[in-house]
């Protein structure tokens, strides 16, 4: 069967300083997401033996694991790719013109969806992940939605961006002033990436 | 540093959560003491190396702070809620209470169940207790070695605790997720922070190694005493 691997990182692991630190990116890359791709793999090879035995006890007990480590996998995958080094093209909203209008007739302003925004993820207790979605498939209403650990967003909702909020994301750099990390963000959102998940979808970020 | 960070004056009272209600004169006033953040019976640095001052120092005077800070937020929000018998508004305010009320006797506790090697950290538990885990793991070793299985399982952040179940008497492992705390059926033992926070700074990604280290800061004295 075939392995899931780490994918590399679309920017040097500097690149996006001075907004994340070049040792919380290695971290975040090498470590946590490569542990999360390791322990998909195993908890898949699990399933197959399980499977080929008809160990339907141990199937159920596999799916924590699969949507744990799973989720984990697609959440960094998605991450990485809607970020962009400060003062990149792609970090201009103006790369993003549907989106932008979208955001604005649904939050009246750009600057009232960055603050709503910013209030979801600070209000999230423990680790998960703030989402802008697109409900339903692309081009449709736009959410503000958080999932907790790794869950991920659900098919056919469409993640347009996703922040990390684990601690592992910002902690070495900012500590406990994540408020300071979630206000850095909006300098590396990779607006021509939000833009294209927004008109045409996500495509299977795990494609092998 | 160390001299900097000073904090061993332990206070005699801790005023944790306790409340106190008095009728005012309308009959209708609440009056009712604050929580606060409890001192630390020992430096920050004092648990070096199983954990650094400035993890220590952190965690304590800004996490459990916030959590602190935030409960009382809540509870003056919730008083509101009643005086004006808002039931909606009233039942909005659980997650923010259990949320941070559960940090503040999260962190109580688990400060209280630590102590630097000096001051008998680490020393492995006697009596009752010591005879109830060897009957229910079958030995220290292996107690820890299910303790640190608990702890590696999270899945997010969250606490392993060892408990006392209220009408057995029976003690057990339980992971409790984000700052929900031990309360209902079972009794809070010793609590261990698996939450990101704890160890950061100085283990990262390694939490296995924290989980290890952190039996030579656990002060068993305390857990003895919650168990009888």
């Amino acid at each position: 069967m075939a392995q899931h691997t780490l994918p590399p990182l679309p920017y040097a692991y500097d690149a996006l300083e001075p907004i994340i630190s070049k040792q919380i990116m290695e971290l975040h890359h090498q470590k946590h997401h490569q542990t999360y791709i390791n322990n998909l793999n195993a908890a898949l090879a699990a399933q197959t033996t399980a499977t080929n035995s008809n160990d339907v006890p141990s199937l159920i007990n596999l799916q924590q694991k699969l949507r744990f480590n799973g989720g984990g996998h697609i959440n960094h995958s998605l991450f990485w790719k809607n970020l962009t080094p400060p003062g990149t093209p792609g970090n201009d909203i103006g790369g993003a013109p549907a989106l932008r209008e979208a955001i604005v007739s649904r939050w009246g302003s750009h600057e009232a969806f960055v603050k709503a925004f910013g209030a979801e993820l600070l209000g999230l207790q423990g680790s998960g992940w703030g989402w802008l979605v697109s409900k339903g498939g692309a081009k449709g209403r736009l959410e503000i939605q958080t999932t907790k650990d790794q869950d991920p967003v659900n098919s056919p909702d469409v993640p347009i961006f996703g922040v990390d909020m684990w601690e592992h994301a910002y902690y070495l750099q900012y500590l406990n002033n994540k408020a300071g990390y979630v206000e850095g963000i909006w300098k590396i959102i990779n607006w021509a990436e939000a833009e294209k998940r927004y008109t045409a979808g996500v495509e299977n970020p795990l494609k092998l | 540093m160390a001299a900097l960070l000073n904090n061993s004056a332990r206070v005699a009272l801790r005023s944790g959560v306790s409340a106190t209600s008095k009728a005012g004169a309308a009959g209708l006033t609440f009056a009712r003491g604050k929580a606060t953040l409890p001192d630390l019976s020992f430096d920050y640095g004092a648990l070096e190396p199983s954990i650094s001052g400035k993890i220590m120092e952190i965690h304590h005077k800004n996490h459990h702070n916030t959590y602190v800070t935030n409960y009382n937020n809540s509870i003056v929000q919730l008083e509101e809620a009643q005086h004006q018998g808002n039931i909606a508004a009233q039942i909005a305010l659980k997650p923010a209470i259990n949320f941070n009320g559960g940090g503040h006797l999260n962190h109580t506790l688990f400060w209280e169940n630590l102590a630097p090697k000096s001051a008998g950290g680490g020393e492995p538990p006697s009596g009752a207790l010591s005879k109830a885990i060897d009957t229910t793991y079958g030995g220290f070793g292996e107690f820890q070695s299910k303790m640190n299985a608990a702890l590696a399982s999270i899945q997010g952040s969250g606490w392993a605790w060892l408990v006392k179940d209220k009408q057995t008497g029976q003690i057990s492992i339980r992971t409790y997720a984000n700052q929900d705390p031990v309360v209902g059926q079972f009794e809070p033992l010793l609590g261990i922070d698996a939450w990101e926070h704890a160890y950061y700074l100085e283990y990262q990604n390694r939490k296995v190694e924290y989980f290890s280290a952190i039996w030579d800061v656990i002060n068993w004295k305390t857990v003895e005493k919650r168990f009888s």
